[in-house]
């Protein structure tokens, strides 16, 4: 990893009346960093987008994107951000082609000078290039978006939420397409509520209400985990969850598709007492297996530490 | 820039509602005001009773029948009736000669004309009274040709810039007036508004673009659309409706551009201060529609209004406007007598637009 810092965020807080959206938050990004912001909606992922992109001034704290001051020098910091917004933000009314000339254009720019950074991306919606971009799919209008966004050869990438909204096929091919992009040697910072996308990027942070959790990369997060973790399945999905919470080994238990991921208090528990109990409740087809943790589990575990601290 | 301007003829073209707002309303409107809307009577229906029946009577009768401004309508058996067709609605005014007019006339000197006119609608009541004395007065004058008396004082009234006091000399300047103000300042503040409901003024924001650019790329569209629509309505009033053009086409066309930018700056600080596309319509809808018609002198003269509204008149850009497009279409004159209004519209245009600069955002707060 590159030393060279491209992001740097010191202390910042910013509120929306009594509502605090950011809290606190500090992190360095390296040039040519693949980063993923990583938490569930209303965290302030998006807030903390628009202050790295200039759009809001921090209420308070500094940020610079590649030395670049987002209060003083925001014009100059413009130049050469690239910047998707969460929500579809393109001309619907004009072409895919239309579209594309525009967003150069307002960058002193032209589609074919830039052409070999995009031409992967749009080389796929290219046979659509006359088609209205309010009539394109959710999958194509992310990737027109990120042509947009790329056109004037940014040097940072801010993505919000490229994936929301998008089918499973599209999300994976998009994150295949930032992979590449970065080997261009482009910062890239991306949020996602999709914890399993945590593992595409070099590293995360975890935001949760405002503020990061906990900043590695996706391995050190999992090796983290410091807890054994065992899938548990059974006929009755439904009752199962409330019969674990009640299992007085139980640490924590989360549902998880029809799983429960379940971690103990002590390492000294065999899974024989966890079936002997369940069994005894009443369950049947018990399904017990010890799975390595996955980075949703480590955010759930934060999560839950992090409230439990607070009650306290 | 360029492709700035681009994209926004792009989005005016492709929506069938700017197209029908941009150039169907002013026509509809032109044609509507020139035609539907007209405060002249023409042909009204009127009831004769001719108590007398005489070659004076006759003649008076033809004389008004030939005037275009009545028509003949059903007669009316005798003076009981006179309520009830009135009642019907079927005539306007009733005329009543007394019997043996022509001999009262020979004799004494005098004879007796009755007009009744349905006030229900007291505009054309009056002005079909005064049509009525107005015809009857000049067949009297023809009449006293060659007799001399004691003493008389004639009355010699001129309608001056409009001698057949037309009204479509009234409305045209203050349809041209309101349309330019309201498309340019509505469609302006809609489109802005539409980018920030959209999300991509997000974009246009984080990039290099300042906002001198932005709101000149919004403008300059605007500006030709919008003086495209002055020359359609001039037009359409020139060869449809008849009105003149008397000053020069060329200061009437330079003054409508000033007017042109003065609105959309206007429609610009609209934008700024509304957040959506239905609030952006509904303050250009609102603060700029009621009080372009109401005070501007459009249709209310501004003299007869209490002094309150009279001062606040004043800041109603279309009032000095009015002015401007009735002095030169109408009166002739030239710019030694109009450059306070064009001054006044200049300098509400700087005053929006420096404004409009100021308030906007370049951030998302």
């Amino acid at each position: 990893m590159s030393s060279a810092i491209s992001i740097h965020a010191a202390n910042i807080t910013k509120r929306y009346g009594d509502k605090t959206a950011l809290d606190d938050v500090s992190f360095d990004i390296s040039k040519g960093e693949l980063f993923g912001f990583i938490g569930p909606d209303g965290a302030g992922k998006t807030t903390l987008f628009r202050i790295i992109t200039s759009l809001l001034k921090p209420g308070s704290g500094a940020m610079t994107v590649e030395g670049f001051d987002t209060v003083k020098d925001y014009i100059k910091l413009r130049k050469i951000l690239g910047y998707m917004p969460g929500r579809f933000s393109l001309y619907q009314d004009l072409t895919v082609e239309e579209n594309l000339r525009f967003f150069a254009g307002i960058f002193k720019t032209t589609p074919e000078a830039n052409y070999d950074l995009v031409k992967d991306i749009y080389s796929q919606i290219e046979p659509f290039k006359d088609r209205k971009a309010g009539k394109l799919s959710g999958g194509m209008k992310q990737k027109l978006a990120l042509s947009c966004a790329l056109i004037h050869k940014p040097e940072v990438l801010v993505l919000d939420e490229p994936t929301t909204g998008v089918d499973a096929v599209s999300r994976i091919e998009f994150w295949e397409m930032l992979s590449r992009l970065r080997l261009s040697g482009i910062t890239i910072v991306v949020s996602t509520p999709y914890m399993d996308e945590a593992s595409r990027c070099d590293r995360v942070a975890l935001i949760q209400s405002g503020k990061i959790m906990s900043i590695d990369t996706p391995e050190a997060i999992r090796n983290n985990y410091g807890q054994d973790l065992w899938a548990i399945k059974t006929d009755d999905t439904y009752r199962l969850l409330g019969d674990l919470r009640q299992f007085k080994y139980t640490r924590t238990a989360f549902p998880f598709g029809e799983h429960i991921h379940l971690s103990l208090i002590s390492k000294s528990v065999k899974p024989a007492e966890i079936s002997a109990y369940l069994e005894a409740a009443g369950h049947i087809n018990i399904h017990i297996s010890k799975i390595e943790p996955s980075i949703e589990d480590c955010f759930m575990e934060m999560m839950s530490t992090e409230s439990s601290t607070r009650e306290k | 820039m360029k492709g700035f301007i681009i994209k926004e003829f792009y989005h005016i073209f492709r929506d069938i509602r700017s197209m029908v707002v941009l150039f169907g309303m002013p026509v509809i409107q032109v044609l509507l005001f020139g035609f539907a809307l007209s405060t002249e009577v023409k042909n009204a229906p009127v009831a004769i009773i001719d108590h007398s029946n005489d070659q004076v009577t006759r003649a008076i009768t033809s004389k008004l029948l030939s005037s275009g401004f009545f028509i003949l309508s059903d007669q009316v058996p005798g003076e009981g009736h006179i309520e009830e067709v009135f009642r019907h609605g079927k005539v306007k005014e009733v005329i009543v000669f007394e019997s043996d007019f022509a001999a009262k006339l020979e004799k004494d000197r005098q004879a007796g004309i009755q007009v009744i006119a349905d006030a229900s609608d007291p505009n054309t009541a009056n002005l079909l009274v005064s049509y009525t004395s107005a015809i009857i007065n000049d067949y009297q004058q023809e009449y006293l040709k060659g007799m001399s008396l004691p003493v008389t004082v004639n009355t010699q009234s001129q309608m001056m810039y409009n001698p057949a006091l037309k009204s479509v000399f009234m409305f045209v300047p203050g349809v041209i007036t309101i349309l330019l103000m309201l498309i340019t300042a509505m469609m302006t503040s809609i489109s802005i508004a539409r980018e920030n409901e959209m999300g991509t003024m997000e974009i246009l924001l984080v990039s290099p673009m300042r906002p001198i650019q932005i709101i000149a790329g919004k403008v300059l569209p605007y500006v030709l659309l919008a003086f495209t629509n002055a020359l359609i309505i001039l037009l359409l009033s020139y060869f449809v409706l008849g009105m003149p053009v008397k000053g020069s086409l060329i200061m009437l066309l330079a003054e409508s551009l000033l007017f042109i930018v003065m609105a959309l700056s206007l429609g610009i600080f609209i934008s700024t201060v509304s957040n959506s596309q239905q609030m952006a319509m509904m303050l250009s809808m609102f603060a700029l529609m009621l009080p372009t018609i109401l005070l501007s002198g459009f249709i209310f003269p501004i003299e007869n209004m209490p002094l309150p509204l009279q001062i606040f008149s004043n800041i109603m850009p279309p009032r000095w406007f009015i002015v401007i497009v009735k002095s030169i279409m109408i009166k002739g004159l030239g710019f030694r007598y109009i450059w306070k209004e064009t001054l006044i519209i200049a300098g509400m245009a700087v005053f929006f637009i420096v404004l409009s600069i100021r308030k906007f955002k370049i951030r998302l707060e």
